[in-house]
This record gives C-alpha cells, sequence and structure tokens, in this order.
C-alpha cells in the first residue's frame, strides 16, 4: 500500500492531541488547527438509555434534550438566544451507554460554548411548562415515526435481532412510555447517573489547547456528584435461534424499505476490520458494492440497496437496506440473499481486496477534513479505546487483512438460517407472510 | 471572503474557475452544466434529473463501472445533483489523484452511451427515487404547494418529473437532451484545493479544446413575479399529524432584494443555511415565529426556506402542529406575527444579528474543500462569484426601511399558497 500521499501533519494523532485530565475525572483532548475562524466541541457523558426503566423507555434521551429548557441563571430562551446571536450551536443527545453533546461557533465565542456546557450539566432547572413543551415535540416525533417506512423497519429489525435487549430498545422511548416520562424523573436521572467521571471532552480548532483547557478546568473542574451511579455493563446479547421475515403494513405509501441482517462485530472485536472491509466489497464499495450491482444496476429493482456495519461497544448489527416497489419485494429480498450465499461461500476476488484496501486509505484524508469530521475521529478513537494513533496505523492494519479473514467473518456472523427481515411499506399483492 | 482564484474562458465557451488552497491534501472538481428542471416541458418533467443518473453509465473510453471504481480505490467520493437552474457533477479526491476526475468529466461532457437496456432499468430505478420520496406525506404537500404556486413558469414542475411522464419518457428524448446541453459553452468548471492552478489549467485546455462551440437552444421562460392569488391546497393522509405549508414569492438570487429577504428568513424563522457540504445549520428558538407558535403551544416545530435561483422561486413556512390544534387558528397566529413585519420597521441590531449568523455559517463553510469548490460554481449558476464573495457586504448594506419594503413587497396573505396536510380522521370529522 503507498501511502506517501497522505499529509500526517493534518492527521489527529498523539503527537499533536494535547491531553489532559482534570482532577474530577473529566478527560481533555484538543486539537489546535487554524484551517478556519471555528471551534468545534464534541464529547460524552457515561450513561443512556441502557439506565431507561421498561416503563419510561426514552428518558435518558429525554433528560439530554432537557438539559437545555433552563438552567438556575439563565431560561431557555436566554440560553438559545445567546447561542444562536452569533451563529453558534449546541446540544445534547443520548445513545445507550451515553450522554453526548455537540457544537461549534466562531472561536471568539467559544467561551459561550463552554459556559452552556457547564450551565446545562451542573444547574439545569427541568421547569415544568418547559418540559411539557419538550414532551409533546418528543411525542410528536414519535408519530412521525410511526408513519416512517425506513424507521419503523429499523425499529422492528433491531427488536428482533437483539430481543430484550438494551441494542434492541430504542432511545427515543415509545408514545405509552414517554407519556409516563415526568419532570421530577429528568431531575432524578440527572442527580443519579450526571457526573464528571468518565466524560470526555474533544476540542478542534482555531484555539490553543492550553486555553480551551483552562477554560474547561475553570468551569467544570470542580464539578462533583457524590451521588452519581455507574452505568451497568451491557448484557449479553441473546442468540438468534431461527431466522425470521416481518412485514409490516403502513397505508398511503409508495414504497417498501427493507432492512435485513444478523449480529455484527462489536467495535473493538478483532473481527471487526475484516468485517469492515468485507462489508465495504458487499454493499459500499462505489455505487453500493455487490448488493447495489445486483439489486440495482443489474435489476433496476431499486434506487438505494447497500449494506452497513453497526458496530457498537459490545456487540452490533450487519444489515442490508434496501427500497423497493412492493411488486418487487420478495424478488429482491431473494437477490439479496443469493448475493450473501455467494458472499459467505466465496473468498473475494484479489482485485475485490485490493479496491477496497485503497478506498480505506485513500480516504483517510477525506474522512478528517473538518474540524468537525477530526472531531468525531478522535471521540471514536477514544470511545473504542482504540488509542490515539488509530488512524496512523490504519494503513497497515487494513493491509494486514486477507481474503480469507473476510470469508472466515462473513461466515462467522452472516448466517441465513439466522436472518432476520423486515419489510414495511404498502403490502405486496403477492405477500403471504 | 478570500477571492485568491484565476478565472478563464476558453474559445468553446468553457469557463473555469480554479481556487488553490493548500491547507490539506484533497481537491474538490465540479462540473456545472446550466440545465435543470426548468428547460423541461410537459412531456418531459423529469428529463434533467434522469440524464444525471445516465452519465453514470459511462463512455467508450470511461465504461461506468470503471468510472466508479477509478474514484472509489483512490478513497475518493463523487455524485451529482439535478435542481431546478443547474445540473452537477463533483469528485473529491486526495489532491494526486485530480487527473482521474479530469479525464472523467471532459470525456462524460461529449462521449456517454445511452444503451436501451440501461435506459429501461433507470427508468425503474428514478421510479423508485420517486416512490421513496412520496412516502413523506410532507414531500407530497411540498410539490402540490410550489406547483400552485406558478402559473406557467416550469418551476411549478417537481425536479424527479411526474409519473405519467417518467412511464412515457423515451430513450431518444434523453439522448437529445444530452446532446443540447452537455456542451462546454453551458458548463463550468470549478476546482478547489491543493494543486498548481497553471499546471491543471494547462491539462483542461487539453481535454477540452478539441470540443466546438455549440448554440445551446432552450425554452424562453418568463419570470413569474408575483402569486396573483391566494390558493389554498388540502390534503389528507394517514398518521396523526397535521402540517401548514406556505409559499410566498422569493425574489431572484441576483435581485438586491434577495439580502434584504436573507434578513426576514433570519428574523422569521432561522437563518437557512446555503452550504451544500459541512458547516450545518443554527437553531432557530428565538425566531418570531418558533416563539409565536411552538413556544405558545400552537406547534412543535417551525421551519423557513429560502433558495437562490435565477428566476423569482417561492419561500416557504413549514409547521408541524401541535396535537388537537386547529390549522386555521395556526395559520391566524403565523399571520399576525407577519402583520407586525409589515408594519414595523426592524431594529439595525436584529441586521447585525442576521450577520453574524451569516458569518459563522460562511465560516463553518470554509472548513470543507468540497463546499469551498460548490460555492464557486453554485453562485455562477444563478449570478457571479462576486456574489459569493459580496454576500456578507451585501447583507451589511441593507436598512431597516429596505427590509420593510421588501416584506410588503413579498409577505402578502394575498398572494401565496398555503397547504393543509391533515390526517383522514379529519376529514370524517
Amino acid at each position: 500500500m503507498n501511502t506517501n500521499q497522505i499529509n500526517w501533519d493534518h492527521m489527529p494523532g498523539e503527537e499533536n492531541i494535547v491531553q489532559a485530565k482534570l482532577p474530577n475525572g473529566i478527560k481533555i483532548l484538543c486539537k489546535t488547527d487554524y484551517l478556519s475562524p471555528t471551534v468545534i466541541i464534541s464529547g460524552y457523558l457515561q450513561g443512556g438509555s441502557i439506565l431507561d426503566p421498561s416503563e419510561k423507555l426514552g428518558l435518558a434521551l429525554f433528560t439530554s434534550y432537557a438539559l437545555m429548557r433552563g438552567t438556575k441563571r439563565q431560561s431557555s430562551r436566554q440560553l438559545y438566544h445567546n447561542l444562536e446571536s452569533c451563529g453558534a450551536s449546541f446540544g445534547f443527545g443520548a445513545s445507550v451507554q451515553s450522554t453526548s453533546f455537540g457544537g461549534k461557533a466562531l472561536v471568539e465565542d467559544f467561551p459561550l460554548i463552554i459556559d452552556t456546557l457547564a450551565a446545562c450539566l451542573l444547574q439545569p432547572t427541568f421547569p415544568p411548562d418547559q418540559i411539557h413543551r419538550l414532551k409533546m415535540q418528543i411525542l410528536t416525533g414519535l408519530q412521525l415515526r410511526e408513519q416512517d417506512t425506513v424507521e419503523m423497519a429499523s425499529l422492528c429489525f433491531d427488536k428482533n435481532l437483539f430481543p430484550n435487549h438494551p441494542y434492541g430498545t430504542p432511545e427515543d422511548g415509545y408514545i405509552d412510555t414517554v407519556q409516563r416520562i415526568m419532570p421530577r424523573d429528568l431531575n432524578d436521572f440527572h442527580q443519579k447517573f450526571y457526573g464528571p467521571q468518565g466524560m470526555v471532552i474533544v476540542i478542534v480548532g482555531a484555539i490553543e489547547s492550553n486555553a480551551a483547557i483552562d477554560l474547561i478546568m475553570e468551569k467544570l473542574g470542580y464539578w462533583e456528584n457524590p451521588n452519581w451511579q455507574a452505568t451497568p455493563e451491557i448484557p449479553e446479547i441473546p442468540e438468534i435461534k431461527k431466522s425470521l421475515t416481518v412485514f409490516i403494513p403502513l397505508a398511503e405509501k409508495f414504497q417498501v424499505d427493507i432492512i435485513m441482517g444478523c449480529h455484527g462485530p462489536a467495535r473493538t472485536s478483532p473481527d471487526f476490520l475484516a468485517a469492515s472491509l468485507g462489508n465495504n466489497i458487499l454493499g459500499q464499495f462505489g455505487m453500493m458494492g455487490r448488493i447495489g450491482e445486483v439489486v440495482r444496476e443489474k435489476s433496476g429493482l431499486a434506487y438505494y440497496a447497500s449494506t452497513s456495519l453497526n458496530a457498537m461497544a459490545h456487540g452490533g448489527s450487519w444489515e442490508i437496506a434496501a427500497g423497493v416497489n412492493p411488486a418487487n419485494f420478495d424478488a429482491a429480498v431473494s437477490i439479496i440473499k443469493d448475493e450473501l450465499i455467494r458472499f459467505i461461500t466465496e473468498p473475494v476476488s484479489e482485485d475485490e481486496l485490493l479496491d477496497a484496501k485503497f478506498s480505506y486509505i485513500g480516504s483517510i484524508p477525506l474522512s478528517v477534513e473538518s474540524n468537525s469530521a477530526v472531531a468525531g475521529a478522535i471521540v471514536r478513537m477514544e470511545r473504542f479505546g482504540l488509542g490515539l494513533n488509530y488512524l496512523h496505523l490504519f494503513p497497515k492494519l487494513v493491509d494486514s487483512i486477507s481474503a480469507e479473514d473476510i470469508l472466515m467473518t462473513a461466515q462467522k456472523y452472516l448466517n441465513l438460517d439466522k436472518l432476520i427481515v423486515v419489510g414495511c411499506g404498502p403490502t405486496p399483492a403477492n405477500y403471504n407472510g | 471572503m478570500n477571492q485568491d482564484f484565476i478565472s478563464e474562458k476558453l474559445d468553446n465557451g468553457l469557463r473555469i474557475f480554479l481556487r488553490e488552497i493548500h491547507a490539506a491534501p484533497i481537491v474538490s472538481h465540479w462540473v456545472w452544466y446550466r440545465v435543470g428542471s426548468r428547460d423541461e416541458v410537459s412531456g418531459q418533467r423529469g428529463l434533467s434529473h434522469w440524464v444525471e443518473h445516465m452519465q453514470f453509465k459511462g463512455t467508450p473510453k470511461w465504461p461506468g463501472s470503471l468510472m466508479e471504481r477509478s474514484i472509489a480505490r483512490v478513497g475518493g467520493a463523487w455524485n451529482a445533483f439535478t435542481h431546478l437552474d443547474w445540473t452537477t457533477f463533483y469528485e473529491t479526491l486526495p489532491a494526486n489523484q485530480l487527473e482521474i476526475a479530469l479525464s472523467i468529466e471532459a470525456d462524460r461532457m461529449r462521449n456517454s452511451i445511452y444503451e436501451s437496456n440501461e435506459f429501461e432499468f433507470e427508468r425503474s430505478v428514478i421510479l423508485s427515487e420517486k416512490e421513496g420520496k412520496d412516502n413523506d406525506p410532507f414531500a407530497r404537500l411540498n410539490t402540490a404547494v410550489v406547483k400552485a404556486a406558478f402559473s406557467l413558469h416550469p418551476y411549478q414542475n417537481d425536479i424527479i418529473g411526474t409519473d405519467e411522464d417518467l412511464h412515457h419518457i423515451q430513450l431518444n428524448d434523453l439522448d437529445r437532451h444530452y446532446q443540447n446541453y452537455y456542451q462546454p459553452a453551458n458548463a463550468l468548471i470549478a476546482i478547489a484545493g491543493d494543486f498548481e492552478s497553471q499546471i491543471i489549467l494547462e491539462k483542461i485546455k487539453q481535454l477540452y479544446q478539441s470540443y466546438p462551440l455549440a448554440v445551446i437552444s432552450r425554452p424562453t421562460i418568463k419570470p413569474e413575479m408575483k402569486i396573483e392569488s391566494s390558493k389554498e391546497i388540502l390534503m389528507y393522509g394517514p398518521g396523526d399529524m397535521s402540517f401548514i405549508q406556505v409559499a410566498y414569492r422569493s425574489p431572484a438570487a441576483a435581485d438586491p432584494d434577495f439580502f434584504a429577504y436573507t434578513i426576514l428568513d433570519s428574523l422569521l424563522s432561522g437563518p437557512s443555511s446555503l452550504n451544500m457540504f459541512g458547516g450545518g445549520g443554527i437553531s432557530n428558538r428565538t425566531s418570531r415565529l418558533y416563539r409565536r407558535l411552538v413556544e405558545k403551544e400552537y406547534a412543535v416545530a417551525v421551519s423557513g426556506g429560502l433558495q437562490a435561483t435565477i428566476d423569482p422561486y417561492v419561500y416557504d413556512l413549514s409547521i408541524t402542529l401541535q396535537p388537537l390544534q386547529a390549522p386555521e387558528i395556526v395559520l391566524k397566529k403565523m399571520d399576525e406575527e407577519i402583520e407586525h413585519l409589515l408594519t414595523t420597521k426592524v431594529k439595525g441590531k436584529t441586521i447585525d444579528r442576521a450577520i453574524k449568523q451569516a458569518a459563522a455559517l460562511f465560516a463553518y463553510g470554509l472548513e470543507s474543500v468540497t463546499n469551498q469548490a460548490f460555492w464557486i460554481g453554485y453562485s455562477e449558476m444563478f449570478a457571479n462569484y462576486s456574489w459569493f464573495n459580496n454576500y456578507l457586504d451585501r447583507l451589511r448594506d441593507v436598512h431597516p426601511r429596505h427590509v420593510l419594503e421588501v416584506a410588503q413587497k413579498y409577505l402578502h396573505p394575498e398572494n401565496r399558497v398555503v397547504g393543509f396536510y391533515q390526517p383522514e380522521t379529519a376529514k370524517e370529522g
């Protein structure tokens, strides 16, 4: 592999990321870059939807959204007025194991971002009128989700692939579970699960690292939460016993969205890179890889047909997605299954493997082009314990993967006897499910 | 704004814009054609978008699979977009791979092969793309609202086309469209990134200079300055949610009114980001309509959309209603806020705020070489590159009186289209 063309000075790595750890456990990773007069902040705290009570699914995400609905010193309107008046943005979210935050501003407004982060984390007030309004917004989003074929297919796929498991429950909950959430629940969740332990803050942009670290130390360095409870470990993922096909009929739709797949490797698994390269060949390279070739280019059945590897900390999914006319539902599923059989039976060709390797290595500069992308890369390296030099090591790691590695990984995860297939949209005329 | 770029026009009419940015070893190459859905007539709606799809099928020198493989194996990104006024193709690549993009784009400008089997496959692919779009009820409402906002102007047509036309378009229709519009005289190349301009300029000349100067024939289009009367569209569908979309006429991007309109947009619904790659947007929690409709619990979301176009288009306000709120009440509340805007001069600090927001959005866009190359070509499609370079200065020149005049000129309730989407149950009730 030729990696000479890659400008390593611009890559985030150990040599240009300044690290600091505050006495309360907050870790700061800072990369100075003067490409544009902007600063990005991205990061996370421990605790996410895994902590949701089953009757109040959606609580972690709701709490994260509610942080900006008012603090001891500022109303929600004041918070947003300050941000929007200078063209800055900032927000919170939550996934299974963490609560995340992110924002951007012109460099002169960076202190405002840190002020906002600190005020929302340390002093949220969860005012009832604001929480009521936010709840209506979340419920509206959930009602819209019920009419979205892609979202409904995805929800059903996750539920069946990860039954009774945090990976199979939606972070945003269900209408009935969100309706049960009250302002005191948000307050309790914040009291118990928000704390500096395990918090990571990544700063990228036109600011000196020491200035950024000093500011964070000033605003967040003394934060303690003696009531903080640690996030539990992700439980074992239940094995899929047999394949399953589910169709969700939705009236007045025109296209069926299909999601099918199996369990995939965790991001930290030794199988990950072989699965990732294999996934590239199967459904991403060029115009959506082999799957795109057979479903779109050769059959004209779909506008999109591709694959993805959703690798999380303790497991994941390997998915194929396509959007087809209802009359083509069976044909598309059948074509995709045939392609999966080929993928788990024969090794990928040397040409395909080389193409994928070149593509992965060549795309590194593009993948860290903007400050946002650099921040995202640093967060991923930190979250999954990949090491801050991961992008530097990446070409060698990619180069070490063989066609046999990909075949063995594909056989390990893609099992047609344990395949979950979900379609959502207008019911196909010939569907007998 | 940095104006450090070179531009040149070849004898065959091809215009070239090169801007060196050596911050990262990346280059972004765009070819823009002055053809979009505005150039289509009834029976041929969707033709420009279909041609864009066919441009990925290949040439004798660059078969489709070779193009795709050559870009992908160097880790490049490529795609194409068809809009109202233009069609564009881009490749963003490691800097030392620019020649791949130069060669592909030069070749497929004139030498694409449109084969009948591929043509028929692409018909079903595009119908599938349209079905995916039609799955979204709000997209269907938007299509109906925009259509009603014009009497004759082709901006009324959905870019993807109509089912009827997509079933009837023939291969020779596509070929004619391609042969007419994919000419150097109708094209512009914009490249930004890590390269040496003089070397690349010479390469472009070598690749394109053999193409002759051609005359482009295009339909005569009369701009529609006004929505002549108030119109309403009522649409019912499944689900529990109600939406409203209101469309007012917006000025052409080159019209001086556009800049005052930008202030109005920022004030009413939060600033629209014109960046296509990177940057992201700014929330709109302090916009007047958010405060009037969302904070007062008439709606759960409101947004506005202002686009830069050659001719006057539409400025749309989209509202997702709170459950159980009557659409006519929500519309009345929106109208009260608009009425306030029509009768009260905005303060100077409101304009300063909009300028700061625009400056931030521009700065975010600077992080991406792809976005910078995009802006060169994009601004040339509806005005010129100086429009982009002078954008902030033009905003600074806006006077509060001008904002009031523009509001009174464009946001009149008698000159708009209002679309309502309601649940089937509302119809039964």
